[in-house]
């Protein structure tokens, strides 16, 4: 074996592995870059006022993001009230009662449907609600957010119910309970944490989306108003006032950036540590 | 005792009966709760069969007005009702190809890195922090990406790339920072998680003995990886990266944000862009008139048809490699 | 040795075991090994597995190493050509010298080692994506960087005739590597590993997949390659090993679960008037 050709295969080596190692390490050199960068002017212009205080008039210094806060929250919990039921009832069918073929047809396009853009949702929530309804809507919004959950939801209950165990199944059966009987009460409880991360995750999801928000929910300079008038939202909010050329309204951007961020990371962190747990 | 013989008293009577009404009545119940997760199943189905169907009605005024031609036309004009997709499409296929000819070397080696490379303490923090990625919404990383990234681009890349290679007509112009070169340099790090993701789920399925076959030899770790691991998951590797176009093409608010929203077929990387969702998002609210708004919708509908058809795809490339390593255990 | 324990190791023993006469077998004993097993001992992580293995592996000789499962085999096979440090938590302590030189020492790349020592494992793993043709080349293909095809062409024809797979083969070298039965598979592999030219081969339980006609092929052609190769087989199957082997190694897993060696010697001899009273135990049937 020739010396040169040796060692040529031996530094080909170490080059190779450190370029991976280095494509690892930008990738979370980026990650540390927007976390940094959201944490440092996140927390300098995070004050009091910001959490209190409804929007300023426009280019004025002032002003908070109170009822975009609330509104995200409101939002939040308007979609989990519509998907909820939906996904979870779907993943039962998917993962207990459905044939396989359906539950291969469904899981197929709950996929497909996971994968549509967000901004694709909003125009659809856009022509079924606010069209008819003639006006921008909290609702709208609630529905367009609620796309997006359902197939996350109805998927991760559906695997979380597959890992329970046959025996589980067979068991409560014969007791003679109903099906049913033994999916709520016993099969289910036993999926719990998986059911419950899935959710979790579909909440983090659409609590930072922006896309479909933009016309349905519009944004508004009053709090909420009411299911069927338009409704400002975090998210949304950020991107205004980025978009924007005052300064000020920039350093808010920033701020209600470092907020959603703790909400969607701290939750993500929490589903991580739950699952975690559960395989241990 | 008679415990065999029917208790024919009225108290034995009505026990009886009302055994039976409670056992119907679950039986009732178990059938309402079965028939409602199937509905909720087939609502799913529903949904997207919705979105098919109201897209398609609501783009109908433009579809009606321009047919095939909005797909090749660039004019986009709402005093004249003459709109075109094509600088959408344009820009939503040069910024993906830039992010994903960024990404796809940075998640193939950030994959490898994490199943063949790294000691097994540092595998499992390096795949949760490039998770964390994905996390992040999309409009926080148009907003880092619009007041840290731009003025990065602007002044440290686009100078440079316009001094050394402006003789190409893809450098040339004004650095104005936003555009497509920064639109797909976001894309990339917004595609890097799910092809890293898939990539390494693809490379950890590979079976050990095809490594140790090949180290056996006397190939070297790299030589090993390249030679024997990789072809064998290349199919799990093409559907990561087809599956990251999917997440690419349909990325909003972090490409509306640095992509400048010029409505043109410009050759340069440097030159402010469209991408059609970042076109939705500009204009929906202000959108007026049919033809307008069934513009958008329609741009909204080619979006949704590629994205579908990206995804489907994708989704057939990995389920096989997952089919082939279960076949061949 | 008792009498009716004789008869039935004798039995076992055949009379084709031919490729050593009588006075050449006993030679061998005396003869300086190619590869000096000294003290070597292997962990996974913190269990260790094997201990103060101390062994002289003789130059064209069949090494046999045999004992009840989990007793070690496997590992101190893989330890000879530092395949063990790839399982996860694989460390080995001790030395292995190949021409007098430690395999371990600081300075050895292992890519070199594997490159003279060569291995072919229990379950046939051609590389599925490679035809026929290029996974004999394989190995080749690694240090050669511009191969003319008709270079690795002799090579891979000889690969496969001393496999003894070149007539089943030789108008199909295109198809997939994985078009062929399991005992081809296996035989594929043989001659993959053949193909780069190795002093000693490993071989880990090379027919325990396989079916009996297969089995005798591989035997075969073990008896031709130890004309020119050392050869060294891990084994479950008491019987291949007494028909196959000049030399072998009887193991055990101690009270500590970790493997020793017991015995080590002439294979006629370890087999119809065995030292230790564990090998005749095991040889003859108590127990493993």
């Amino acid at each position: 074996m020739s010396e040169i050709g040796y060692l040529r295969r031996k530094w080909l080596n170490r080059i190779m592995s450190a370029l991976s190692s280095a494509a690892a390490g930008l990738a979370i050199l980026v990650l540390a870059l927007i976390l940094g960068y959201t944490l440092a002017h996140g927390i300098a212009f995070l004050n009091l006022d910001f959490l209190t205080r409804a929007a300023g008039p426009v280019g004025e210094a002032g002003g908070g993001m109170r009822n975009e806060i609330f509104g995200t929250l409101i939002l939040i919990t308007l979609a989990s009230i519509l998907a909820l039921p939906i996904g979870l009832m779907a993943g039962i069918s998917m993962a207990e009662f459905a044939s396989p073929k359906m539950a291969y047809a469904v899981r197929f396009v709950a996929d497909i449907l996971a994968g549509v853009p967000s901004i694709v949702v909003g125009v659809f929530a856009y022509a079924i609600v606010v069209r008819p309804m003639h006006s921008y809507s909290a609702l709208s919004a609630g529905v367009a957010l609620a796309i997006i959950m359902v197939p996350v939801v109805a998927r991760t209950a559906e695997e979380s119910l597959r890992l329970v165990p046959n025996s589980m199944r067979e068991a409560a059966l014969a007791l003679g309970i109903t099906r049913s009987r033994a999916v709520i009460g016993v099969i289910m409880p036993g999926a719990m944490t998986g059911i419950i991360t899935g959710i979790m995750l579909a909440i983090a999801r659409i609590a930072g989306e922006t896309a479909p928000l933009i016309f349905t929910a519009l944004g508004s300079q009053f709090g909420f108003q009411g299911l069927t008038k338009p409704i400002g939202a975090l998210p949304l909010q950020i991107f205004r006032y980025a978009s924007s050329p005052y300064p000020d309204w920039q350093q808010q951007a920033w701020a209600g950036a470092f907020l959603l961020i703790l909400l969607v990371l701290g939750i993500s962190i929490l589903v991580r540590r739950l699952s975690n747990r559960r395989q241990s | 005792m008679k415990q065999n013989e029917p208790d024919k008293t009225l108290l034995g009577r009505v026990k009886v009966w009302a055994k039976r009404w409670t056992a119907s009545q679950g039986r009732l119940s178990d059938k309402i709760f079965t028939n409602l997760t199937l509905v909720s199943a087939l609502l799913i189905v529903a949904i997207l069969v919705g979105f098919i169907v109201v897209l398609n009605i609501d783009a109908m005024p433009a579809i009606r007005k321009f047919g095939a031609a909005f797909i090749i036309s660039s004019s986009w004009d709402p005093v004249k009702d003459s709109f075109g997709a094509l600088p959408a499409i344009y820009g939503t296929l040069l910024s993906s190809a830039i992010g994903l000819l960024i990404a796809v070397p940075i998640s193939l080696g950030s994959a490898i890195f994490l199943t063949e490379m790294a000691p097994s303490w540092m595998r499992g923090p390096v795949s949760f922090l490039i998770e964390m990625l994905a996390a992040i919404p999309s409009v926080i990383i148009g907003l880092w990406g619009l007041f840290v990234l731009v003025p990065f681009v602007r002044v440290h890349i686009e100078s440079w790339l316009g001094s050394k290679l402006g003789f190409l007509p893809l450098f040339q112009g004004p650095p104005f920072g936003v555009g497509f070169l920064s639109a797909g340099i976001i894309l990339a790090i917004m595609v890097i998680p799910i092809i890293t993701a898939v990539s390494r789920d693809a490379v950890k399925a590979v079976p050990n003995e095809q490594r140790e076959a090949m180290l056996a030899l006397g190939a070297t770790r790299w030589e090993t990886i390249r030679q024997a691991v990789l072809p064998y998951c290349r199919s799990g590797l093409i559907g990561a990266v087809i599956l990251g176009l999917g997440r690419a093409l349909g990325e909003t608010m972090a490409v509306t944000m640095v992509i400048g929203n010029n409505y043109a077929l410009t050759a340069s990387l440097f030159s402010p862009g469209s991408t059609i969702a970042s076109k939705i998002a500009d204009e929906f609210n202000e959108a007026t008139g049919e033809v307008f708004i069934g513009s958008l919708v329609e741009l909204a509908l080619v979006l949704f048809a590629v994205t579908l058809l990206v995804n489907v795809f994708a989704r057939l490339l990995v389920w096989r490699m997952t089919v082939v390593k279960a076949e061949t255990e | 040795m008792e009498g009716k324990t004789s008869a039935i190791i004798q039995n076992m023993v055949s009379n084709d075991n031919e490729h050593r006469t009588e006075e050449g077998a006993a030679h061998l004993e005396g003869e300086k090994g190619i590869l000096e097993v000294q003290n070597l001992s292997a962990w996974y992580g913190n269990t260790l597995a094997i201990k103060h293995i101390d062994m002289s592996i003789k130059s064209r000789a069949i090494t046999a190493i045999i004992g009840p499962s989990g007793c070690g085999k496997s590992t101190l096979i893989r330890c000879l050509n530092r395949m063990h440090e790839v399982s996860h938590g694989g460390r080995v302590e001790g030395c292995v010298l190949l021409d007098g030189k430690d395999i371990y020492a600081r300075d050895v790349d292992p890519v070199v080692i594997r490159r003279r020592i060569g291995m072919v494992f229990q379950k046939p793993a051609p590389f599925p994506t490679m035809s026929i043709f290029d996974n004999v080349a394989a190995g080749l293909r690694l240090t050669r960087l511009w191969s003319r095809r008709w270079e690795l062409e002799d090579v891979v024809e000889r690969g496969l005739r001393q496999a003894a797979l070149w007539d089943e083969v030789k108008d199909k070298l295109n198809l997939s590597g994985s078009s062929l039965s399991g005992g081809q598979q296996q035989r594929l592999c043989i001659a993959r590993a053949l193909a780069v030219a190795p002093e000693i081969i490993l071989l880990d339980e090379p027919c325990s997949a396989l079916d009996p006609v297969a089995t005798l092929k591989i035997e075969e052609l073990m008896r031709n390659l130890v004309k020119e190769y050392t050869i060294i087989i891990v084994t479950h199957n008491m019987q291949q090993a007494a028909r196959v082997s000049d030399m072998a190694a009887f193991m055990m897993m101690g009270e500590d679960r970790a493997g020793t060696l017991v015995e080590y010697g002439l294979t006629s001899q370890l087999f119809t008037n065995p030292k230790d009273k564990r090998t005749e135990d095991y040889i003859t049937g108590r127990f493993g």
